[in-house]
């Protein structure tokens, strides 16, 4: 028996439906597995999880306050990855516009209008992730420096300089030693809508239409797109590569930075540990599970909550090890990345005939 | 010649299905040693999908091969070279940075340990001088022009003991003279007692290289033939099903005024190597200057200089009296400038992307397609449509990836594109290259058409046939410099080939070798 696999010339829509849902039973089937061998029940882990993550308004909205930075970092990562710049600095930038909208919360309070702060710092924000990301843009389009380098580089400058924030010179002098900058000034908080859901939905829903018309509808979503697929069949059309590397990467670094201005601003109220958690590695993973497609990433980035949510509920309900949850995210990932390779690919059985048989039939 | 032929491989019913189309239907295939059997067909006729699956890289759905009377089947190509069938593709196997001798070690498979440099290159030599096949063991392959990478993919085979050797489009890459040397190693390989297979849509080659020749015409064997036994035409129409125009319908130029204008262009290839030296063009509307010349002389290099990707030292470019002169692409496209580049896959597609997206390429900054910064969906499909049409584009739907369009539909897809897009000035590059005849001529008729609406057009081949059926005024490059002009209908094959050989047109009308006849 041979097994091989063939390149599939045609789109099945119900394989392409199919597909995603059965490898993420078996993700589930193997975190079983694995969940067993820690001598935990499966089902009862699962269903915390559930019940956990979606199971009441609280915990829907838990996960809405985790899925709002994924889905805002995850469509910033997407448009970069539709002209296969791979930027993987969503964490820096993130980083960079939770630091601006920090600093004008914390800094020029007294010099801006209170009803101007809130938009200050969205700007400052959004802006401050943008010129994160302009560098590594600027780098790889002016002397080919690879984008993949500089913006993982980049993220840990900017992780490590909140850190320094916060734990030096603007921590809170009244903060009994606990590190984080003091609160912001009620003014400076982003409106909430129910729990800890802030504003920040509204900016990644406006983000994701605004991300499909300019993909689908504009004639820079086709250039970035024929970027993407032949950067040499791009310049030969006429199309200034530099210039678009730029402006994507002002986007994509914009809206990371407006993640970051949402966290401190709708969640903390204040510049702290909490901001880099890894949002913006987690971003990549949604965007290619989404496969770029940004309404996929709104869901995709909210399944996502679910499970950060889901695993926390498991740690302190069960007192499960904290990795269990990574593993979980860990063994879907696989599953379904290994699993989108049935999309391009399918496997056809073959029997052989014994060689005798064959041999007999000809002497 | 004395040879004792022998029944090497017979192939019996073979079948091959792949979604969509039926590769391969029952084909019975013959092949001898001593012997240079060409297999002559259509892109898309199951030529070389039929050798996939002799050479074991393919299985087939139904059929039987045979070696010397012997039922086999194959696994792997490597089950099919030990069974000594071996196959040189197009695209070549090495590793760029090891050397010939280390490449063929890599090949053997087995452990290094009981194989020693000096006896692998010992082995090689021996081979070389046996078959006259010229390769230096010790030289890294990427210091090798393609036509010696080739020898050693020939090489091997032979050092695997390959007694069938199937070579697909061997010549694709290769310049003329490459070509006559790899000829006369096949020769010697038949000579030897091997069985050699020539894949091939070229029918110069069938007539130059072949023995004996098998047609296949969409999955099905329509012909086997002695070489000598039959004529181009024959063979051309047994190909197509139907009969070809070798001369094409051209009307006399009425050229108009000059439209293109080089003046003492001077430019370097990737390298930094001179590539253009002093080059002085001028094209006129309704004319088609020909660029004839040994790729890698400069041609490619004076493309891209005139559309605006490559960057010139010195001298002036105008189109329509507009400077030119290293501009942006998007500068040159807007002065109405269209360019088919010989790169069709790597410069011309986006071969990812919907034939649709490929299609609006240049039109897509411009109404009806887009209205200000907004693209109209619904242009686009009306553009598209009619595009297709026009140029005939065979292609499932305008949603198909450009890559799943066979050669000929792709290039005809490019072609549609820039003469829509194109505003009386064309450059079109090895226009008909890897084409097969149905296809050639396709490409060529478009080119004579667009020539007698006024376009002025740059055509650059390395096909000089192509370059005097469809060339008012043919310019030969050497080194980057321009040999001289003449006139294909009045002036011999042998100027050109001089001057192609690096002599310029003034020194050969001075030594009296050819006589001009205009």
């Amino acid at each position: 028996m041979r097994i091989q696999f063939e390149k599939r010339t045609d789109r099945n829509r119900l394989s392409g439906f199919l597909i995603p849902v059965l490898s993420f039973f078996l993700a589930i089937l193997f975190s079983a597995l694995i969940l067993l061998f820690f001598d935990i029940n499966p089902i009862q882990a699962y269903s915390v999880m559930v019940k956990g993550s979606l199971g009441s308004t609280y915990a829907l909205s838990e996960t809405l306050v985790k899925a709002i930075p994924l889905m805002l970092t995850g469509l910033g990562v997407s448009i970069a990855f539709h002209m296969h710049f791979w930027n993987i600095g969503a964490e820096g930038q993130l980083a960079m516009g939770g630091i601006a909208a920090a600093y004008v919360a914390l800094f020029l309070k007294d010099a801006i209008p209170s009803s101007l702060l809130l938009p200050a710092m969205f700007l400052a924000g959004g802006l401050a992730g943008a010129v994160w990301g302009l560098i590594p843009a600027g780098l790889k389009s002016s002397i080919g420096v690879n984008e993949i380098l500089t913006t993982l580089m980049m993220n840990y400058i900017a992780t490590l300089l909140v850190e320094y924030l916060y734990l030096g010179p603007w921590r809170d002098p009244k903060g009994f030693g606990f590190p984080g900058t003091a609160q912001f000034v009620q003014a400076a908080w982003l409106p909430r809508l129910t729990g800890r859901v802030h504003y920040g939905i509204f900016f990644a829903l406006a983000a994701a239409v605004l991300l499909w018309f300019l993909l689908s509808r504009t004639k820079r979503g086709y250039e970035i797109r024929l970027i993407g697929e032949n950067p040499k069949a791009a310049r030969y059309a006429g199309i200034n590569i530099t210039k678009n590397i730029i402006l994507v990467m002002l986007i994509s670094g914009g809206l990371s930075g407006l993640a970051g201005m949402a966290e401190v601003s709708g969640i903390a109220h204040r510049l702290y540990m909490g901001l880099t958690v890894g949002y913006g590695y987690t971003a990549i993973i949604i965007a290619w599970l989404a496969n770029l497609n940004p309404w996929a990433i709104l869901v995709v980035a909210f399944l996502m909550g679910a499970l950060l949510v889901g695993g926390d509920q498991l740690q302190i309900a069960m007192q499960t090890p904290a990795a269990v949850a990574s593993i979980l995210q860990g063994a879907i990932l696989f599953f379904m990345l290994g699993g989108s390779i049935f999309n391009t690919y399918k496997i056809t059985i073959t029997r052989t005939r014994s060689k005798k048989q064959g041999e007999n039939a000809h002497e | 010649m004395k040879t004792s032929k022998e029944l090497a491989v017979q192939m019996r019913g073979i079948s091959k299905h792949f979604p969509g189309i039926l590769a391969n239907d029952g084909i019975d295939l013959d092949v001898y040693s001593h012997e240079i059997l060409a297999l002559l067909g259509e892109n898309g006729a199951g030529k070389t999908t039929l050798m996939n699956i002799l050479a074991g890289l393919y299985k087939p759905d139904g059929g039987q091969i045979f070696l010397k009377g012997r039922e086999v089947e194959f696994h792997s190509p490597k089950d099919a070279i030990e069974h000594g069938i071996g196959m040189v593709h197009q695209h070549f196997m090495l590793v760029e940075s090891l050397t010939v001798t280390e490449n063929i070690i890599l090949s053997l498979q087995r452990s290094g340990m009981n194989l020693h440099a000096n006896q692998v290159k010992q082995r090689i030599l021996e081979l070389s001088s046996q078959y006259h096949l010229l390769v230096d063991p010790d030289a890294s392959i990427w210091q090798l022009s393609v036509g010696e990478q080739q020898r050693v993919e020939i090489m091997r085979l032979l050092y695997r003991g390959a007694e069938t050797l199937i070579l697909d489009e061997p010549t694709a890459v290769l310049t003329p003279e490459e070509a006559t040397d790899l000829a006369k190693i096949l020769r010697k390989m038949a000579d030897e007692g091997k069985a050699v297979i020539l894949i091939t849509h070229k029918l110069n080659e069938v007539t130059a290289f072949s023995d004996r020749v098998t047609v296949l015409r969409a999955g099905h064997v329509v012909s086997n033939l002695l070489t000598k036994e039959t004529t181009k035409k024959e063979l051309a129409r047994l190909m197509v099903g139907r009969d070809i125009l070798f001369h094409l319908e051209k009307k006399k130029c009425k050229a108009g005024n000059p439209v293109l204008q080089l003046e003492h262009v001077h430019a370097t290839n990737d390298k930094g190597l001179p590539a253009l030296v002093d080059v002085n063009l001028q094209i006129c509307a309704g004319e088609i200057l020909g660029v004839a010349g040994v790729a890698g002389n400069g041609q490619r290099e004076l493309a891209e200089a005139i559309a605006g990707l490559r960057h010139i030292d010195q001298g002036k470019i105008s189109a329509n009296g507009q400077d030119i002169t290293n501009s942006s692409p998007f500068k040159v496209i807007s002065a109405g400038i269209s360019h088919v580049p010989g790169d069709r896959i790597g410069v011309g597609l986006a071969s990812n992307l919907p034939v649709s997206d490929n299609l609006v390429m240049k039109a897509y900054r411009n109404p009806p397609i887009v209205q200000g910064q907004l693209v109209k969906k619904k242009s686009i499909v009306q553009f598209v449509d009619r595009l297709i049409n026009a140029f005939n584009i065979k292609t499932p739907s305008s949603d198909t990836p450009a890559r799943l369009l066979s050669g000929g539909n792709q290039q005809r897809l490019i072609l549609a594109r820039e003469i829509t897009a194109s505003q009386g000035m064309l450059i079109a590059v090895y226009p008909s290259r890897g084409l097969d005849v149905g296809a050639t001529e396709s490409v060529r008729s478009t080119l004579l058409e667009q020539r007698e609406k006024g376009s002025a057009i740059l055509l650059i081949s390395e096909d000089l046939e192509e370059i005097n059926q469809l060339s008012d005024r043919v310019i030969v490059m050497y080194e980057g410099k321009i040999m001289g002009t003449v006139d294909p209908e009045t002036t011999p094959l042998e100027t050109i080939g001089l001057m192609m050989a690096g002599q310029p047109l003034s020194a050969i009308e001075k030594h009296g070798k050819v006589e001009q006849s205009a």
